[in-house]
């Protein structure tokens, strides 16, 4: 593996095996001085803002950003991501092509900027603990109430004995209010990883309470 | 089971192999490259897939992620 200095204190590793044009990045990015570096961050600029722009075209209907508000998250994301990678270039081990690499640094980016976003339009009243949301949430068919009714009570009911207090204000905000995770992140100033986390160990306490009741069967090798 | 347990049943369903947000973001490109190759990521790392079917926000970055190395629009 050969070794080269680029700059912010990082070192790069380029693989032999490592495809022309993934290689080819690395060597423009890696001498921080001249031209060459300026032009591959001209245009990875470039690309990366397409992409933001793309990103948050596609993800248009949940977080509702449109027109110069889109542009303007599309290019704070793309500087960002050209920050990151430019500082992260040593991290690069070629497991993947460099572009795939670099571009999932924009798309992060779009991620826990569209988080922060939730909070300048919240698309519902919050915090009401609206527990006739849940149905609705949960995808059930209100002509079939008949069907889910005690379950969803005893559901509402294992929510409160047998969640933590902070279990149960996190599955309340996702799960009935329906605050994404990156919202929550910014808000709580905590990692999208913690908040799931709490989600997963709030569902499997759930389940198995609900199990236990006889509420839900018990499936062999089900967690 | 009814369709209605079902559906509650399968929200309440939580995956051991689930690696999590963390270490599915840290391979995140390496998936989406075996994904663009037309290969099968899911079963090199199972633990990703399972996450990916869990965690929409990690779902959403896997597909725009996908979508911009191939060009084609995501889901």
């Amino acid at each position: 593996m050969e070794q080269r200095d680029v700059g912010h204190g990082c070192t790069a590793t380029a693989r032999p095996d490592q495809d022309p044009e993934s290689a080819a990045w690395v060597a423009a990015l890696s001498d921080t001085r001249g031209r060459r570096y300026e032009e591959a961050c001209e245009r990875l600029h470039a690309v990366l803002l397409r992409i933001a722009r793309s990103e948050l075209r596609r993800r248009g209907s949940d977080t509702r950003i449109t027109g110069p508000e889109l542009d303007d998250l599309a290019h704070q994301a793309a500087a960002d991501a050209l920050l990151a990678i430019t500082r992260k270039l040593a991290d690069f081990r070629g497991e993947s092509r460099f572009t795939t690499w670099a571009y999932r640094f924009v798309i992060l980016e779009v991620s826990a900027k569209t988080g922060r976003h939730f909070w300048r339009r919240p698309t519902e009243t919050l915090g009401a603990e609206d527990w006739d949301r849940l149905p609705d949430r949960l995808g059930l068919d209100p002509a079939r109430e008949t069907q889910w009714r005690d379950l969803v009570r005893a559901l509402r009911e294992a929510v409160d004995e047998v969640l933590t207090p902070h279990q149960r204000q996190v599955f309340l905000a996702v799960v009935v209010d329906g605050v994404p995770l990156d919202a929550l992140v910014t808000q709580w100033n905590t990692n999208r990883n913690a908040v799931y986390k709490t989600v997963f160990d709030a569902r499997r306490k759930l389940r198995a309470h609900l199990v236990a009741h006889g509420h839900l069967e018990r499936k062999a090798g089900a967690s | 089971m009814n369709e209605s347990s079902a559906r509650i049943e399968h929200f309440l369903h939580t995956d051991p192999r689930d690696v999590g947000c963390d270490q599915a973001m840290e391979m995140l490109h390496v998936y989406v490259d075996l994904a663009a190759n037309g290969q099968n990521p899911h079963e090199r790392y199972p633990g990703m897939a399972a996450h990916l079917q869990a965690c929409g926000p990690c779902d959403q970055d896997f597909e725009g992620l996908l979508a911009a190395v191939t060009g084609r629009p995501g889901g």
